[in-house]
């Protein structure tokens, strides 16, 4: 697999964000611009649960009770306390990071399926919570009144055009952090949890410690995805802390790969695609989602960019085989 | 062994030990000390539970009963993490070597300080000590024989700056050839002064190395002796060692 390097990734995230303003001032495409936040809370969160998952080796599902508690923390720091929006996105960061590290330091002890199943309990505890807390959350109605976005160095979120362009960026910044972590020394030592636990161990590393700061920094990203949900809809609704939002997390990952980096920002385009697409010709989008999803599992065996990658480096390394041999026969 | 223990201080100390695998118990009560600068012989056959004492005393299969100290440090029920970083270094008798990464980083990556802050074990110390893996440290761990695998992971444990060695059956399923050049290796070690257990079918294996004999059948030492008393005492290597 050939990585981007740094400089390269950058110069094509500036592109890409360049593009994107451009077409903004020439058009005010609506289903763009919802699309645009859309795909980045969505991947976002994809990418912090493949964090997670996948370089972590910890299938959550309960990854999005930290969505669900961002978009809440966020919505509700914004209506009572009267910050600005980066205040409360960084406030949002540190109560997602020290539920996440309650719930964590009871679940990264445990293994597999196990594991699996605690951080549902703990999602479900978390979406009863928000069901249960009427004065404050608004209980099964959601969060009601809207959020309060006002303006913050020149930006102005309450404009759709302006939300679109945040939105991208804050997707890139996170993905670059993400990978950040992933490609550190940290990231090589949660891999070598993941192969092999117990080789870990002995060999002098904090197993548990190491899965319990991959857990927080997971739930982090979630809450960014989260809370950019909120700003986009101005509101929070139970349904974002709900299991079936872990469960499209999964969906994403499964549908985009797990052993790529931008193989959930992959799916998350995927998937949001064949949502606005089906639910377009159905009700009945989640038989085709299904589908789908059926396909790819049984038919791949992999996620969509994990095949991509496959493929591109057979094709490489049949293209380097067939050098040697024209050499070879030229000699 | 009894009347040494009182002059030195064991720096494995395994007291009581009973380890089960969910229900079924697999150590009934090991005791053992390897003192410092000893290299002692843990031998049995397959299933008489060397590995498990090994583990037992890595702390990857936490004892049940019993206790397990290094240098007077209190380890039983503690993780094998903090194990490691007090001192002890654990070959697996799978080596578990890193496969998709070079001979130099299987080492790099296991380096850490021993207790004290010691650094005994440079990079190039231990290439002088392995001269084998000196010629192949930049090729890819999983293209080496079983047995320069074997010194990979023996020299990864080394990297860590232990006080104390547990190998667990560094000559299995190796060509005798390459067991000759462990074999060097690990008396090597030993004249380094260094504390070593190694768990091992293979007594003529341990002959040149260890000065020790623990054998254990059925999750108990049935006999400790000096290695060439077990040598000499056929009767105990027929009931307990013989294949």
């Amino acid at each position: 697999m050939r990585a981007l390097s740094f400089s390269r990734a950058l110069a094509l995230a500036a592109i890409v964000l360049g593009l994107l303003f451009a077409l903004l001032s020439t058009t005010a495409n609506h289903a763009l611009m919802d699309f645009v936040i859309r795909l980045a809370s969505l991947a976002i969160f994809a990418t912090s649960l493949n964090l997670l998952a996948g370089y972590g080796g910890m299938v959550s599902f309960g990854h999005g009770m930290f969505y669900g508690f961002g978009a809440y923390f966020f919505a509700l720091t914004m209506q009572r306390a009267g910050v600005s929006i980066p205040v409360a996105i960084v406030a949002s960061i540190l109560g997602s990071a020290l539920l996440a590290a309650i719930v964590g330091v009871i679940c990264v002890r445990l293994k597999e399926i196990y594991f699996s199943f605690v951080t549902l309990a703990f999602q479900m505890l978390i979406h009863a919570t928000i069901l249960a807390a009427m004065p404050l959350t608004g209980g099964d109605q959601g969060l009601r009144g809207g959020v309060p976005r006002p303006p913050f160095l020149g930006l102005n979120l309450s404009n759709q055009k302006q939300l679109c362009m945040f939105s991208a960026f804050l997707l890139i910044v996170c993905l670059f952090a993400m990978h950040h972590v992933v490609s550190s020394p940290f990231g090589a030592t949660l891999r070598m949890t993941r192969d092999n636990a117990d080789r870990a161990a002995y060999l002098g590393i904090a197993v548990d410690r190491v899965r319990l700061k991959a857990f927080i920094i997971a739930a982090v990203f979630a809450s960014i995805g989260g809370l950019l949900q909120a700003l986009f809809v101005s509101g929070a609704y139970p349904d974002f802390a709900y299991w079936t939002v872990s469960g499209e997390g999964i969906f994403v990952i499964m549908l985009g790969g797990t052993t790529t980096f931008l193989g959930p920002l992959l799916g998350s385009v995927l998937m949001l695609l064949l949502n606005d697409f089906v639910s377009r010709f159905t009700e009945y989008h989640g038989l085709a989602l299904g589908s789908v999803i059926l396909v790819v599992a049984l038919g791949l065996r992999k996620g969509v960019g994990d095949f991509v990658v496959d493929w591109l480096s057979a094709r490489s390394e049949a293209d380097a085989s067939e050098r040697t041999k024209t050499t070879e026969a030229a000699s | 062994m009894s009347a040494a223990s009182v002059i030195k201080a064991p720096v494995i100390q395994a007291r009581e030990l009973e380890v089960f695998y969910s229900t079924s118990q697999i150590l009934f009560g090991v005791d053992l000390d390897v003192l410092e600068g000893q290299t002692v012989a843990l031998l049995g056959r397959n299933g008489a539970g060397k590995s498990t004492t090994m583990k037992a005393i890595a702390g990857l299969a936490p004892p049940r009963r019993g206790s397990v100290r290094l240098n007077g440090l209190e380890l039983t029920g503690r993780r094998p993490d903090v194990a490691a970083r007090a001192g002890l270094g654990y070959v697996p008798e799978d080596r578990q070597i890193f496969p998709d990464h070079t001979v130099e980083d299987n080492l790099l990556i296991a380096r850490k300080k021993g207790p004290g802050g010691r650094m005994d074990w440079p990079l190039d110390r231990l290439f002088e000590t392995f001269p084998l893996l000196h010629p192949l440290r930049k090729r890819i761990a999983r293209r080496l024989s079983g047995g320069e695998q074997q010194l990979v992971a023996i020299a990864r444990a080394l990297a860590g700056n232990p006080i104390a060695l547990l190998l667990d059956e560094p000559s299995e399923g190796l060509a005798p050839i390459i067991v000759q050049r462990i074999a060097e290796t690990l008396h090597k070690l030993r004249a380094e002064g260094l504390t070593i257990l190694i768990a091992e079918q293979n007594m003529h294996f341990c002959l040149g190395i260890a000065s020790h004999a623990l054998v254990i059948d059925k999750g108990q030492i049935v006999y400790r002796d000096t290695i060439q008393g077990l040598k000499a005492n056929e009767d105990v290597r027929r009931r307990y060692l013989a294949m």
